[in-house]
This record gives structure tokens, sequence and C-alpha cells, in this order.
């Protein structure tokens, strides 16, 4: 009873009390909520981000059942590829805006595709050979891709932050609503990520390869039996993730302007919470759920200070509190998990 | 009847009872090499620095070995305890609380060489301490993974390493009754040097083979420890949780208590590990504890075959060595072979992570796999269906 209660309504609330708290903290401080709005603002567009790499890790998972730990690397790669390629076409602050908007469409592309083909090989290299066997050893091949990969990152841009151009302007104002502004970053991160989800959507529902997914996340061996090619399917499926991690990649070099070989780790630990907060093998979950993710992140990052550590210290402790308590109290995820268990 | 008859008998007997079958042999062979090995190594050298870690290695695995392998708990955040273990020790044998006892500092079977602030216990009290605290983060931790599925479980305890990571890297801006609780990136330093009843007090300085010993005698203990739970009821216990957690509780197991034990032991264990290495490395900072210890004493244990005790340590001698002694050694190979201008010092994950993914590949089932979970995996018993997941 208490726990049906808790688990329906404790969540909401749990998830509501920040930014609560803290439009209350405004509304006394300051008397508007200006600061509470750029901050949601904010969240939503690195929510954007968590929210490409995390339907990686959730379509992983809906059709093999498998935390694809390399994942969050694919995503680093990504971003390096963007980076190396406005270098080599040398985009720069005083390009012309014609040039600048086809530069980077290029640099979309490849990095997406870099990033797709990278993931359908891991695919093909470590988990396709362990389909049938325990099912940690699968785990392990995913974590020893990642390292290979944080390696791969470091030996091609060093060790630190390497900084990337604003090419964008990123901070500049676009539009701002009762103070509240929206900055030309903000308009990147979501335009991009808006109809690449609204793509992937229509493709998964609509197509007959779509459709093959499904049938292949519900019940593999069902799947084959109507002449579904599981195979092909979990590689497009990988593909798709890493399409999606590519442009996570992109979007994430040129907003926060700077990329380094780690940044896949912890990209890939939060977009997975958002994927598990959202119910995994669930789409429209993993979208919501990086969404949230990026919102709490935001505001941990820029409100929370604990024994006068401040920005962003506590961020990962924070994240991942929430995470402990949506799993204590709902474990199925916000919008429930679709994997072959639940049907 | 004769005295060689007598003899017999006993033998005999030693036979028939589980505990020692085939074992017993093994594992004294493999004692009498490890106890004369050092006598063929420089006494500071790296081989005998990487032998020790070795033997913490064993015990971070065999604890992580009981939760994962027997009862079927995928852990992923087992660095926690590691934290906990060695602050244990950071707290309690160094000049951290300065103050106490009017800057006198508490002494009860320290070091002679110990400061004369501070807490300073002996390293036996202190091992008892950390077991306990970290058998109690390990109950803390259990608690919200009771009613989960076998990845979720893992992303739970991923998240505790994380924080626990996290809140020691921070530590040092929180104050309890004006001490810090941690000293963040700068480190708990000197702990004093375990001083035990018969050998007196150790020094890292002239000899290791004593911490050696040490930890050999910590690997044998958890050993023991290891078979004598596993042929227990407990130990069962956990194996019928691990195949079917349905069947095992309506045939009258207690799920809760059997996973906290689990969690609680395993935690203990590391806990002692932790208190071990943290002597060992006379210095208790933040970065010891990152995401990738976990991962690796994990692929210690898949690696060696889940569940099997000395695939376990199998495993965990094997990452041991390439961890600390041969990804040491190769790093100049690139420049020195190859005329390349970088060391795989740069590259020690990647070459780590290319050797999980190769032996993975070649042998998933692990080097030296359970016969009882073998034949879980060859039966067909639910081949689509995970063995970490409660059948609900």
């Amino acid at each position: 009873m208490l726990r049906d209660y808790l688990s329906r309504y404790g969540l909401i609330a749990l998830l509501a009390a920040g930014p609560v708290l803290f439009a209350i903290h405004d509304l006394a401080v300051d008397g508007n909520l200006v600061r509470l709005g750029n901050n949601l603002v904010a969240g939503f567009s690195n929510g954007a981000i968590w929210a490409l790499v995390a339907l990686g890790y959730t379509l992983v998972y809906g059709i093999v059942e498998l935390i694809n730990f390399a994942h969050g690397e694919v995503f680093m790669i990504g971003s390096f590829v963007s980076f190396g390629l406005l270098n080599q076409l040398g985009l720069g602050l005083t390009s012309a805006p014609l040039g600048l908007v086809g530069g980077l469409l290029v640099c979309l592309l490849a990095s997406m595709l870099v990033s797709g083909s990278l993931n359908v090989m891991i695919e093909r290299v470590a988990y396709r050979p362990l389909r049938n066997a325990p099912k940690l050893a699968p785990l392990i091949t995913a974590v020893g891709f990642s390292f290979i990969l944080q390696s791969v990152g470091q030996l091609w841009l060093g060790g630190s932050q390497v900084g990337v151009p604003d090419l964008l302007r990123g901070q500049q104002q676009l539009f701002n609503v009762w103070g509240v502004h929206v900055d030309r970053a903000d308009a990147l991160a979501l335009g991009l990520t808006i109809p690449l989800v609204a793509l992937l959507s229509t493709f998964i529902t609509q197509s007959r390869l779509g459709k093959a997914m499904r049938a292949t996340a519900q019940d593999p061996e069902a799947a084959r039996l109507m002449g579904i090619n599981v195979d092909t399917t979990i590689s497009l499926t990988f593909l798709l993730g890493g399409l999606l991690a590519g442009a996570g990649g992109l979007i994430y070099a040129l907003y926060q302007t700077n990329v380094w070989f780690f940044q896949g780790f912890r990209a890939g630990l939060f977009a997975f919470t958002a994927a598990v907060m959202g119910g995994i093998g669930n789409i429209r979950g993993a979208v919501l759920g990086g969404f949230i993710i990026g919102i709490i992140q935001q505001l941990a990052d820029n409100r929370v200070r604990i024994g006068g550590l401040g920005g962003g210290e506590w961020t990962s402790v924070i994240v991942f509190g929430y995470l402990i308590l949506i799993m204590t109290l709902r474990p199925q995820g916000l919008l429930g998990e679709e994997t072959r268990e639940a049907g | 009847m004769s005295a060689a008859d007598g003899m017999r008998e006993t033998v005999r007997d030693l036979e028939k009872s589980r505990f020692f079958s085939g074992n017993f042999l093994i594992a004294v062979v493999l004692l009498v090499i490890a106890a004369i090995l050092p006598f063929f190594f420089d006494a500071l050298g790296s081989e005998l620095d990487t032998m020790v870690w070795a033997t913490a290695y064993v015990v971070f695995a065999l604890g992580l070995n009981i939760v994962v392998g027997f009862a079927g708990l995928l852990d992923l955040g087992y660095v926690a305890f590691y934290a906990v273990g060695a602050y244990a020790i950071g707290y309690f044998a160094s000049d951290h609380f300065n103050k106490v006892n009017g800057g006198k500092g508490i002494h009860i079977g320290a070091s002679s060489f110990a400061a004369d602030q501070g807490i300073h216990l002996n390293f036996i009290l202190i091992l008892v301490i950390a077991m306990s605290m970290a058998a109690l983060a390990g109950l803390v931790i259990g608690l919200p993974t009771l009613r989960l599925r076998g990845d979720y479980i893992a992303i739970v305890t991923l998240a505790f390493g994380e924080i626990a990571q996290n809140v020691a890297q921070n530590g040092d801006h929180i104050s309890i009754s004006g001490y810090k609780l941690s000293a963040g990136q700068q480190a708990i330093s000197p702990i004093d040097e375990p001083n035990l009843p018969i050998y007196g007090v150790f020094n890292s300085a002239l000899n290791l083979q004593p911490y050696y010993y040490l930890g050999l005698a910590l690997v044998v203990l958890t050993l023991l420890v290891s078979f004598a739970l596993r042929e227990s009821r407990i130990g069962r216990a956990w194996i019928a949780v691990r195949e079917d957690e349905v069947a095992a509780s309506s045939m009258g197991v207690p799920l809760v208590r059997t996973k906290m034990l689990a969690y609680g032991i395993g935690a203990a264990i590391g806990g002692a590990a932790g208190a071990f290495l943290g002597a060992y490395n006379q210095a208790i900072n933040s970065n010891q504890f990152p995401f990738s210890f976990s991962i690796l004493v994990l692929a210690m244990i898949i690696l060696g075959g889940l569940g099997s005790i000395w695939g376990t340590v199998l495993g965990a001698v094997i990452l041991a060595f390439v961890d600390r002694y041969l990804l040491d050694k190769v790093r100049d190979v690139p420049h020195d072979v190859f005329n390349l201008d970088f060391s795989t010092a740069e590259i020690n994950f990647g070459i780590f992570g290319f050797i999980l993914v190769l032996l993975m590949v070649a042998r998933p089932e692990g080097l030296l796999p359970e016969r009882r979970r073998k034949m879980e995996l060859t039966e067909g018993v639910g081949t689509d269906e995970s063995l970490f997941e409660a059948r609900a």
C-alpha cells in the first residue's frame, strides 16, 4: 500500500523537490524566477546530449539485454572526429556563415558515420562471439573496449582537455522570455536532438526494419522463425545507437567548447542513468530521462554548495543519489521498461 | 589395529569430508610454493611489490566472488569497500585525529614509531574495525538492491561506488567536530606500519617480505572462509538464490537474510583487504578508488570462472601480474623496439582492455570454471534468460 503510493507519487515529489526548493529560494532572494529559468533552459540543452547517448543504451539494452559500457566512449570518439574535422576543414571564428553551416553538416555526418560504424564493429568483434556465453562475459568485453577507446582518445588528443573554437558563438542570445534567455548553443542542442529523435521514432514505428527491431527485442527466437535476420537487426540497432551518439558528440564539442578523452566515462554513466530512469528499452523514457538528468546536473553544477564546495564537485553524488532513490522506489523507471520480461 | 592402519583411517576420513577433498593437496602445494617464492626475489624489488599487491587482489577477488559468484548479485561498486577499509586504517593508524586526548593521542598496541598525536591502534584491531565498517556499508548498499533484477543491482552498486569515491574526494571540505572526513586528493599519511605480535614492527623501507606474508595469511584465511561458506547451509542458500530466486524462496530460503549476508561478508573481506593495502601504501587519498578498480576485481573473478574459488585466485594473480608488473615492464617497448616516441604507460588502460577482450572471447566461461556453473550453462536451462535475474 505505502510502497505503491511512494512508487507513484514519491518519485514525482522527489524529482520536483530540487526545482521547487530553488524556485522558493529565488522568489525569496531575487523576487523572480529568472535564475531558475536559465538553469532549466541550460538543463534542457545538456539533457538533449544525454538523451542522444541514452537512446543508444536503451536501444541496445532493449534488443540484447547488455549494458554497452563502451557506448560513452563511442560518443567521445564522435566528439573527437568532429573536432578533428573542424580543424581539417579550416573552420574558425572567421569562417563565412554559409561555409560554417556546410562544414558543420559535414562534421555531423562524419562523426555520426564514424561512431555508428565503430559501434557496429564493437558488436561484431566483442559481443557477437559471446552471445551464448555467460551473461557477464560481454559486459567485460564492453568494459575492455571502453578502456581501449579511452586510450585511443588519449593518444589522439593527449591527456588533458582540448579547447574547441566557439564557432557558433554559443553564448550569444537568440531571444529571451521575461529575462530567461535562450542562446545559440541551446538552439543547436535542441534543434538537432528533436528532429533526430523524431526520425528515430518514426523509423522504429513505421519502417519494416524498425518492425524487425521491435520483434527481435520482444523475442529473438520467434523473430528468427518469422524470417527476420536477427544478426543484421542487432547490427542495425548498434548502428542507430552509434549514429545518435556521434551526433551527441558533435553537439557536446560545440556546446561545451572542449573535448577530452575521459568525457565519455561520465557521459556514459549519466546517459545510462537517464535510460534506466526513464525505463530501459523505452525510447520516450530515455529522452525524458535525459532531460531530467540534464536539469538535475545543471542545478547541481550551479546551485549546490556543500562544505563551501560547489561548481559541480557534488554533481556525481547528487545524480547517482537520485538514481539510487529512483531504483528503490520505482525499479521499472518512470515510463516502464520495454524489454523481454515486460513482454 | 596398527598405527599405520589408524593413520590410513584418518586420511580416509579426511578424504571423505567434502571440505578437504581434492582441494587439500593442491592447497598445500600452492601454499608451499607461495611461501618460498619471495626468497627468489629482491626484498624491495618490483617483483615482491607485485606479489604483495597480488595477495591483496586475491583477497578482494575472493570477497567479490562471494557476492557475484556465489550469490549471483552483480556488484560494480566494490571499490567502496576498499575505500572504507583504507579510511578505517587512515583514521586509526595516523595523526588524522590530531587533537584527541589533549594532543597526546591514543595508542593501543601500535608501532613505537607512531606519531604522538592521533589515534594509533594495533593492526589486528584495525582489521576488525575495518571489516565491521565495511560490512555495515555492505548492508547499506545491499538494502536498496533487494528487490532489483541483475543489471539494476549492477547500476545501483556502481552508483554507490562512484558516490564513495566522490565523497572521499570532497571529504576535505566536510568537517565533523573539527576533523575532516578525508584528506581528499591530498593523502592521509603516514600510516603506521603494522606491529604484529611475534614479528614486531614492519618496515617497508627495508623489507617487503613481512607485508607479503601478512597478505598471504589473509589469503589463506579468506580461502578457508570461502570453502567453508560454500559447503555450508548459507552457501547452498546462495547458490539456490542464484539459480532461481522464486524456487529458493518457496523452499524456505529467507531471501533478505541470504542476500544481506552475501553483501555483508563480501564487503567485510573487501574492507580487510582495503586496510591491508592502506597500510602497505602508507597513504590514503581519494585517487586510489576509481571505478576501474571495481572493474579490475570483477574481471579477475570472471576471468577465473565465476563462483570458482581456485579460478578466482588464478584470475586475481594473472591480472595482478598484468596490472602491476607487465604493463610497467613493456612501457619502453614502443620506444626501444619500434622507435616510436610514446611509452605504453599512456595506454595502460588500452592494453588492459585489449587483454580483457582477448581473454573473454577466447574463453568466456573463465579459465577454471566451476563444475556446477558449467552444468547450468550447458544443460540449456534458461539459456536465453540471464543467470542473474529474479524470475518474478
